[in-house]
């Protein structure tokens, strides 16, 4: 396949300022005007029919079964871990619209770059269950994609995976491919140099990257009032010269809208676009958190209705999609498919002798072949000792 | 006399410096409000106000930065950074400036600043949360480099810490936070930077190591007695400046000497030790110096960790072998 230096979307999207005109959307909930995008309100009534996105109904089924199934795999993991079968995990509960809504907007040969909170994108771009248990048991493996995945493993250091997703748009549009990249991290991921700096580059080089902020109202224990005195962090994006939007964050079909927006939006050459989904953390930030400490109860009860799995089975229910009895057979069927997957996941042993070297480098070094022999060596001593 | 954990020891170490100096502030993530994840910094807060101890926004780089222009004005901040793997953003600020203020101005700056953070395996956490990297601090001129391994020296080296002119790195064993619990004298005392502790005298050879693998000799101790095998256990307690005066009287004496370090092998602490001890003690040698070590590989995730770490089995081994050697 022949490289194209420069595209030729490159070179008009050069022409323009802050994409202005490219999207009604955009214009429309300008990041300046702190206004928010909802479509459905937490009851599953349409608000804003004129913001309703383009979504077929077999689509947004498939939605909301992620959705839940992401539900049902978070719920099962805090739950193993708690009975000493995980290790530390990162809590899910309460951000799947953000994570399946955005990562709906996708093609299959498009790129995600997740940070550690959204198993419902990963899992609906194509990353197994059993890759997310994996990596919660401490595996190497659970950083291994399947073939055709186009997915980077889980980034712990905050924010540390923007300037990735810059790289990857950097190069898509170097090969003059048409892909776009969607780039997750959180509201105290912000305050971070490799946000600024990974935001800047993208919009230097007109990189086709979404980049979306899961903004869960806490960094750990600090709220996000204390993490920047930005009104909203789809403000931020003024600064680098590229849209921003916040969006109702619970809300499937505002996050999808706004997303699939920006997806085609940076796919038209228009660079990246910064999207604010507000949205709580329902759980704690790890398993090894206690959210008693820097929030209330009563805090807590304020989000439990606005869930954002609620609001979109109600819709479902309402316009005769989905039936309380399809629900039951579908957790059920959920459920089956997690027991099977952790029956054999939780069963895993560590890596072996030689896994446990490999991979460092593309072979192994004159140090490393030694030190796997001094662990050999001192097995077979253990060994003979009994 | 209070009895206290590792964590108890070092947030008594800072509330006892909060109230000795207005100097001295605590702030990190998760420092204030929460007490930090480990509870290292719990009720500082709201005992000293959030002027004193405070969270920052979620910016390593700038935690450490602001040290920098909090010491030129006469303060000696006291930062946290959350994990060992999450220092990384900061080493730009830890490099280009921290390590370099008194040199490159003659003087006339210094950072006063303690830079700490709980480091090391054995908890089974998350990637980037193991990391035992002294070696690298270590190695960056301008920073001392701290490691405690029982509570008493934890609170002691911390407050010699804070008032240290110079900018210490003060790694925290994680895994010993809660192990082991020891009489804690209130108010201030200090322990020596730079002076190492000779924690168990003994005459066949030197088993020299700081940290949370004291705690692993220690345990090896145990199936050495029964060997029937006479360790000298040296605990270093600093990192750099190295205490090569109790070093080599050790080495002099039992001519046979083993490092333990957590650290991958390549460059580490351990390779320092054994490179002064053949240079200060070569002639006293009665073995080559052995070193165990962790891997030059990332340290491997939870699953996988018990391979990684030296183990107190692993330390009997390797002392087995040393009292063997014959030349």
């Amino acid at each position: 396949m022949a490289i194209e230096t420069k595209s030729k979307k490159t070179e008009k999207a050069n022409g323009q300022v802050n994409g202005k005109g490219a999207s009604s959307l955009f214009d429309a909930f300008d990041a300046v005007s702190g206004k928010k995008l909802e479509v459905l309100d937490p009851n599953g009534k349409v608000l804003h029919p004129e913001w309703m996105p383009d979504l077929d109904d077999e689509l947004l089924l498939a939605g909301y079964k992620m959705m839940k199934y992401a539900r049902i795999v978070d719920l099962k993991a805090v739950n193993l871990q708690r009975q000493g079968k995980l290790y530390t995990l990162p809590v899910n509960r309460g951000q799947e619209a953000a994570a399946v809504g955005s990562a709906m907007a996708l093609r299959k040969d498009d790129w995600l770059v997740p940070a550690f909170r959204e198993i419902g994108a990963y899992m609906w771009h194509g990353v197994p269950v059993e890759t997310v248990y994996k990596w919660y048991l401490g595996l190497e493996s659970g950083s291994v994609m399947p073939e055709g995945v186009n997915s980077l493993p889980t980034s712990v250091p905050i924010s540390s995976q923007i300037p990735h997703a810059a790289g990857i748009g950097h190069a898509i549009n170097y090969k003059g491919l048409d892909q776009v990249v969607l780039c997750y991290f959180g509201d105290g991921g912000t305050s971070e140099g490799d946000f600024s700096e990974g935001l800047n580059w993208a919009a230097v080089f007109t990189c086709p990257c979404v980049f979306f902020c899961n903004n869960n109202q806490y960094a750990i224990s600090v709220p996000r009032d204390q993490q920047t005195k930005a009104q909203t962090i789809a403000q931020k994006a003024v600064g680098f010269g590229l849209p921003g939007i916040q969006v109702d964050g619970n809300d499937l079909f505002a996050v999808y809208r706004a997303t699939k927006e920006a997806v085609d939006y940076a796919r038209s050459g228009n660079g990246p676009v910064l999207i604010e989904a507000v949205t709580y953390r329902m759980g704690a930030h790890t398993t090894s958190d206690d959210p008693t400490k820097y929030r209330t109860s009563d805090e807590e009860k304020i989000w439990e209705p606005r869930d954002p799995l609620i609001r979109v089975k109600k819709y479902l229910l309402d316009k005769q999609l989905w039936t309380e009895k399809q629900e039951t057979a579908y957790e059920e069927e959920c459920a089956a498919k997690i027991d099977e997957v952790v029956s054999h996941v939780v069963g895993l042993g560590p890596n072996s002798i030689p896994e446990l070297f490999e991979h460092q480098f593309e072979t192994l070094t004159n140090s490393l072949a030694e030190q796997k022999r001094d662990i050999e060596e001192f097995l077979a001593w253990q060994g003979k000792r009994g | 006399m209070p009895v206290m954990t590792m964590v108890q020891a070092l947030n008594n170490a800072l509330d006892v410096k909060l109230a000795d100096d207005p100097s001295v502030l605590c702030f990190g993530e998760d420092v204030g409000v929460e007490g930090g994840v480990f509870r290292v910094t719990e009720h500082l807060q709201k005992k000293h106000g959030t002027k004193r101890v405070f969270d920052t926004p979620l910016a390593e780089s700038s935690i450490i930065g602001a040290c920098v222009g909090m010491s030129v004005m006469g303060l000696r901040p006291v930062a946290e950074m959350q994990f060992d793997g999450f220092v990384y953003p900061a080493m730009n600020q830890i490099i280009t400036h921290i390590a370099r203020y008194r040199y490159r101005t003659r003087g006339q700056r210094n950072i006063p600043a303690v830079i700490r953070f709980p480091y090391g395996g054995g908890v089974k956490a998350l990637e980037l949360h193991s990391e035992a990297m002294e070696a690298m601090y270590g190695h960056i001129p301008g920073l001392k480099v701290v490691i405690p391994s029982t509570p008493y020296d934890a609170k002691g080296l911390m407050i010699s810490a804070i008032e240290d002119n110079d900018p210490v790195i003060y790694q925290e064993p994680k895994r010993l936070y809660r192990a082991t619990k020891q009489e804690v004298p209130d108010g201030l005392y200090r322990i020596p930077i730079g002076k190492a502790k000779v924690e168990k005298d003994g005459t066949d050879m030197t088993v020299i190591s700081y940290g949370a693998m004291m705690h692993v000799c220690r345990k090896a101790l145990e199936f050495l007695e029964k060997d029937h095998i006479s360790v000298e256990l040296i605990d270093l307690r600093t990192i750099y400046p190295l205490d090569w005066d109790t070093i080599a009287e050790s080495v002099k004496k039992t001519g046979r000497v083993l490092v333990v370090q957590e650290g991958p092998k390549s460059f580490g602490v351990a390779a320092e030790l054994i490179a002064t001890i053949n240079e200060k003690c070569f002639e006293y040698l009665e073995a080559p110096p052995m070193r165990l070590c962790g891997n030059d590989t990332i340290p491997p995730l939870p699953r996988s960790e018990d391979l990684y770490c030296p183990t107190p089995e692993r330390v009997h081994y390797y002392c087995r072998k040393l009292a063997d050697y014959q030349i």
